[in-house]
């Protein structure tokens, strides 16, 4: 880790993308982001996608729609300028993940535990 | 015209909150009158209110963290007579639905605005200048992130006089916190004040994180960072994850309260239990963002105090960041009782249990770095080994508490409310007393009274043992907390003791105000003329005391760790010319944060009553000061060789 911090001031935050690249990245970001939205539209209308299914397609379309956003709007690259970034991300996936995952074992199992009696139910204003 | 704001929110029939209100008044203008009477207000305005000079936004901080400290403890010197004398029949002087505006009001200002005030404060001082750089990297946000926490606290103080303050605990769990119940304006100020103060945070931690991560100087790789920097980043880090949560929740019982919403009632599929998790999964967080600078401000001190480096560098790393991802999978353990399993209960019985491993491996670190260490006892240091002791009495009881069965029988007793006071007075409050007095000398230029400052230590020592060891005892017995009054009168000689002990740390807090008085009276005797007043080992010490505005006038080449330790010992190890002064660029000063803060109060007071022109003026003001600073072009000035070279002294420094 020393070795790779030996010039740590990496350019500073906000200044380091070239503007005539990223008009061109934008637009292909904004294209497949189009393209995601009338796809998930389409997939939940048609009736062409099994049913039981368009959830799970959903959910997929809308995980490409985060990554479009992520590499074409916010940049976020594998090159090493961009350890900070993914770093950062992975720490917010992790704990979003932590406790989205974690509401939803607590509170199924408070409601397995705690449904109503016919006692407690009186007891509701 | 005005929404629910009449006459009667001024509280002319209640003598205590007259008197109470009426005080802080008359001490406000008295404060204001004086700063006119003086001619201040010019001097104010340009060197403190629209500065963004990181070491005064970090010393306002850390001032705003002591006055709402001497708010906080009096509503405790209350709590603790009034059960002092309400035993057996007596109801004692408090009226209850005055007594849970107290407790409510000391746990949400004790934990809100003085431990993360002091947390943040101390950060803002001290990390840019152990990371050789000279500013944070947004310095006018941090100017905007300060005078927001300051509109939050204005909110919980304007509560005293016009209105009330939230009656449901520092959390305001619903459904008692639901407009059904707490139909008051109580609950608003509450909500309103911690949203506003919370942006406030959340943006300091995006700078403080953005700073750490992006501005070291140059050599400063991570492994070299002064172990205070890195408890700051782990800090940020949970504040940046933390308190979107805080945020969002508080948002849903707003709808719920304002727009007739039910995420949390039971109508319609709410469910209450849902904030109380969320709630939680912020909460246990923020005990760690305020535990974690504490850490770093103690590592510090001892390896300063010991003339060692800090032992165990890496582990002490290590443990931070193994501290800051366990500190996200241990909320359930504030809600064992309320409806988990065996198996759920157990599995975060099990995480809180090993959060306590890295914070044993941080106590070891340190004592193996006292040992064999030349030891000079300071008052810092006084204040690294009381919190040794008693942080970790707390941290058994805290094990103690994570047993689930344990708990069942604990939990909600002043058993629980001994245990988190030993945590956050001996943990957190201890460390902001060392770093005050560690780096007072470095933000005025001279040192606290070293005599009074033992005083103070042991007077907080002593009271807290005093105040607080009688309170697990009557918790084991059955007290609960948040009573207000209580049958047995075996109870009352420990209720009496403890009266004694919070009676002591008052002792130690108007000493606080006594020892800063007298030091500044006597500061030609204790100036720091060298910038070094404890051969310090960190790159804050490199600069004069007070540092100029620019702290670094060349930025320092750091070639390994306690960069100015290694410096003192035998210079550079590469030694070549110095490169030549070149001019700086400096932020300008600028009004945005205190005219955004200013239309943050009328906002947040305007959806607190429900007057809708003056929210609307608010917000629109909040939106149109953003918009004027960022059109905005001239934004910094040019300091010149001449002013560099020389100017280790600068203008109008305080004192």
């Amino acid at each position: 880790m020393e070795e790779q911090d030996a010039a740590p001031q990496g350019r500073a935050p906000g200044r380091h993308r070239d503007g005539s690249r990223s008009v061109k990245t934008y637009l292909i970001g904004l294209g497949l982001a189009a393209i995601l939205t009338l796809a998930s539209f389409w997939a939940a209308q048609s009736g062409l996608v099994y049913g039981p299914a368009v959830p799970i397609l959903l959910a997929a379309l809308a995980v490409g729609q985060m990554g479009v956003h992520l590499v074409f709007f916010l940049h976020i690259s594998s090159g090493p300028e961009d350890t900070n970034n993914i770093l950062a991300l992975a720490f917010g996936v992790f704990v979003v993940g932590l406790v989205v995952f974690g509401s939803m074992l607590i509170m199924a199992n408070l409601n397995a535990n705690m449904m109503p009696t016919p006692a407690s139910m009186q007891m509701q204003p | 015209m005005f929404g629910k704001l009449t006459w009667s929110a001024i509280p002319l029939d209640q003598p205590i909150p007259l008197a109470a209100s009426g005080l802080a008044m008359l001490a406000g203008l008295a404060v204001l009158g004086l700063i006119t009477w003086k001619g201040l207000w010019p001097y104010l305005w340009k060197e403190w209110i629209t500065s963004v000079d990181h070491k005064r936004i970090g010393v306002m901080y850390v001032v705003l963290a002591l006055v709402m400290l001497l708010r906080g403890f009096v509503d405790a010197l209350m709590m603790r007579t009034q059960l002092a004398i309400a035993a057996g029949g007596a109801q004692g002087y408090l009226p209850p639905e005055h007594y849970d505006q107290i407790f409510s009001a000391h746990g949400t200002i004790m934990i809100f605005f003085v431990a993360m005030t002091f947390m943040v404060g101390l950060m803002n001082f001290a990390v840019p200048l152990q990371l050789g750089i000279r500013d944070v990297a947004f310095p006018v946000l941090n100017s905007v992130s300060f005078w927001l926490t300051a509109a939050g606290v204005l909110l919980v103080n304007l509560s005293l006089v016009v209105g009330e303050f939230a009656r449901t605990g520092w959390l305001a769990y619903p459904p008692l916190s639901e407009i059904a119940y707490s139909p008051g304006v109580g609950v608003d100020y509450y909500l309103w004040s911690l949203q506003i103060s919370g942006v406030g945070s959340l943006l300091s931690g995006i700078n403080l994180t953005t700073t750490i991560l992006k501005l070291r100087a140059p050599g400063m790789g991570y492994m070299r960072m002064p172990v205070f920097c890195w408890t700051a980043l782990a800090s940020n880090l949970l504040i940046i994850a933390a308190f979107p949560i805080l945020t969002a929740t508080f948002a849903m019982l707003l709808l719920d309260r304002y727009l007739g919403f039910h995420f949390f009632t039971n109508e319609l599929g709410g469910n209450a239990m849902m904030y109380i998790n969320l709630i939680w999964a912020w909460g246990h967080p923020e005990v760690y963002i305020l535990i974690l600078p504490a850490f770093g401000v103690f590592s510090e001190v001892i390896a300063t105090f010991s003339q060692k480096p800090v032992f165990g560098y890496r582990s002490m790393v290590l443990a931070t960041m193994a501290i800051c991802v366990l500190s996200f999978m241990v909320w359930l353990h504030h809600f064992f009782t309320m409806g988990a399993g065996a198996d759920v209960n157990g599995f975060f019985g099990v995480t809180t249990m090993i959060i306590a491993v890295p914070t044993g491996v941080k106590i070891f670190n340190w004592l193996f770095t006292l040992y064999g260490g030349q030891i000079r006892f300071g008052v810092p240091l006084y204040w690294a080994l009381g919190f040794m002791v008693t942080f970790v009495v707390g941290g058994m009881t805290g094990v103690l508490l994570a047993i689930p069965p344990v708990d069942f029988v604990t939990h909600n007793s002043l058993f629980l409310v001994a245990h988190f006071h030993n945590v956050i007075i001996g943990g957190v409050l201890f460390g902001a007393f060392a770093g005050y007095t560690y780096w007072f000398p470095k933000a005025f230029g001279f040192r606290l009274h070293e005599g009074l400052g033992k005083a103070i230590f042991w007077c907080w020592f002593v009271g807290f043992y005093l105040a607080f060891m009688p309170l697990y005892a009557l918790g084991l017995v059955g007290a609960t907390r948040r009573m207000q009054h209580y049958p047995e009168t075996e109870w009352q000689p420990l209720m009496i003791v403890a009266l004694i002990g919070a009676l002591v740390i008052a002792a130690g807090i108007v000493l606080a105000v006594v020892q800063l008085v007298v030091s500044i009276r006597q500061r030609d005797a204790t100036r720091d003329e060298t910038g070094d007043p404890w051969n310090g080992r960190t790159l804050e010490w490199s600069v004069p005391s007070p540092p100029p505005a620019w702290n670094f006038a060349i930025l320092p080449e750091v070639e390994g760790r306690d960069a100015f330790w290694a410096r003192k010992q035998g210079g550079r190890k590469h030694p070549g010319e110095p490169p030549p002064i070149a001019p700086i660029e400096m932020p300008e000063n600028s009004m945005v944060g205190v005219v955004i803060a200013f239309f943050a109060v009328m906002l947040g007071f305007a959806l607190v009553w429900h007057i809708g022109w003056m929210a609307a003026s608010g917000l629109g003001g909040i939106v149109a000061s953003g918009l004027a600073r960022a059109w905005t072009t001239a934004t910094t000035a040019e300091i010149s060789t001449a002013e560099l070279g020389e100017g280790s002294h600068r203008k109008g420094a305080p004192a």
